[in-house]
């Protein structure tokens, strides 16, 4: 049963490449478009906390706080308040995503080498200056690990929207009456496929990252 | 469809029979205390209860799984790899999809909620067993050696209580996304805290003050959860106090 469901699942990506691949548009419009949104917010805020070495209780309260807001209910208090829509929707989202964001520049930038950002004082770097050349490079692939959670659990929600009416490929998901269980799969397995090569394409980003910091290793 | 999803409608929206109409259901108020003190015993407290039993069940079979699991990848390094990958796509499955895969299955049970929170736990848990044990100083384990200590002995005096700080931190984020990840299940099968939510969310125009009510037990679990940990995290493992 399960090997003739796996047939039908890539039967139905042969027979609707189009179907999915717009399903998948709408649902990484809203994803990238919430992190976009998430990162402009968080991490100015993120850094400058960092570099300021202060208000540690925030950045960590705030993450262990959107862990413990279960998706559903977050959602649904912003259809509650602002109704549904791309905007709204993309508003909860952004929500979810800025508190990895905030935490991981929080933490990459806070726990920049003392002594390198006291070298750089000592060369007569301004404050900024210090953060833009000293703290976020060495930072920066914490940073990177941060974007990486916050864009696969901003992908996941952004499809839990589509049982609300958001469209993008939790539509599918939620209609197993009208796309079957073979739809549901191969929507699934878009999203999962969405989310890997974010991760990945992120990965990279952050081992290049590692690489430059440690050039001899 | 999308009928019930227009808040604030401007016709009068209709509200259910939610037990005695006062003025705040009426208003479908953002939290109408009369309403939960009245349906605190036969609505919320259940599903409050149903809800930590999901949990302890997800994370302690999660927990035992994986720490099997990471003992593998931990010894042979070579099954490290597939089984991170193994768990990394298990987490990337959508909830409302995994749980729609298993009902041929397992049907619309309990089990079925279990088995898709077990399979996303193994991802913290997986993660964060073997980094904990990777990260043990070469120095203390060839100290331990020179102490003459079997590798049993090693593991059981040496590895796992200085991975211990690590493993009880994914403990910590794995109990409290199971809390978040389990009210997802109830779209399916009116069980936890996930119950109200849904059905809250179904009503014409979002009965707020249940969504309100069940979603602030939510989170209130989850941090009490949080803290619970830290706490035993400060108990079992005084040496990490300094940091």
């Amino acid at each position: 049963m399960l090997a003739s469901l796996f047939v039908d699942t890539f039967r139905f990506i042969g027979d609707n490449p189009g179907l999915l691949l717009h399903k998948a548009e709408e649902t990484a419009e809203l994803a990238f478009t919430a992190l976009g949104i998430g990162l402009a917010i968080a991490l100015p805020i993120g850094l400058w906390l960092g570099h300021r070495h202060q208000g540690l209780t925030i950045a960590l309260g705030v993450s262990t706080f959107a862990r413990a807001l279960p998706s559903v209910v977050l959602l649904g208090l912003g259809i509650a308040i602002l109704g549904v829509g791309f905007r709204n929707l993309t508003v909860a989202l952004v929500v979810l995503a800025v508190p990895p964001l905030l935490t991981n520049s929080y933490v990459a930038v806070e726990g920049a080498d003392r002594d390198a950002v006291e070298a750089g004082r000592g060369m007569g770097l301004t404050e900024t200056q210090i953060l833009a050349r000293v703290e976020l490079p060495l930072g920066l692939p914490f940073i990177l690990a941060g974007i990486r959670i916050a864009a696969v659990f901003v992908i996941a929600t952004a499809t839990l929207a589509g049982i609300f009416g958001g469209g993008g490929l939790g539509d599918i998901m939620a209609n197993q009456v009208e796309y079957g269980l073979d739809g549901v799969l191969a929507a699934a397995l878009c999203v999962a496929a969405l989310a890997l090569l974010t991760a990945a394409a992120l990965g990279v980003a952050q081992r290049a990252a590692f690489r430059r910091m440690a050039p001899s290793a | 469809m999308s009928g019930w999803l227009v808040a604030g409608g401007g016709g009068g929206p209709v509200i259910p029979n939610f037990g005695k109409p006062n003025g705040c259901l009426k208003n479908n108020g953002w939290f109408c205390a009369d309403w939960v003190r009245e349906h605190w015993g036969d609505i919320l407290q259940p599903a409050l209860v149903q809800h930590i039993e999901l949990t302890l069940i997800a994370v302690g079979i999660g927990f035992g799984a994986s720490f099997l699991l990471a003992l593998v990848g931990f010894r042979f390094r070579v099954f490290d790899l597939p089984l991170g990958a193994a768990t990394d796509f298990l987490y990337t499955i959508p909830s409302i999809a995994f749980f729609q895969l298993l009902v041929p299955l397992t049907g619309l049970t309990v089990t079925t909620i279990e088995i898709a929170l077990i399979s996303y736990t193994l991802f913290v848990f997986y993660r964060n067993i073997v980094t904990g044990l990777r990260g043990v100083p070469a120095e203390v384990l060839e100290s331990a050696r020179g102490m003459g200590f079997t590798r049993r002995q090693t593991f059981w005096r040496v590895e796992l209580p200085l991975a211990m700080p690590v493993i009880l931190a994914g403990v910590r984020v794995a109990t409290v996304s199971t809390i978040a990840i389990a009210t997802v299940g109830a779209y399916f099968l009116y069980y936890g805290l996930g119950g109200p939510i849904f059905d809250a969310l179904g009503q014409p125009d979002i009965f707020r003050t249940e969504l309100v009510a069940a979603g602030a037990l939510a989170i209130l679990l989850a941090l009490a959860a949080d803290a619970l940990i830290a706490l035993l995290q400060r108990v079992l493992t005084p040496w990490s106090r300094i940091r």
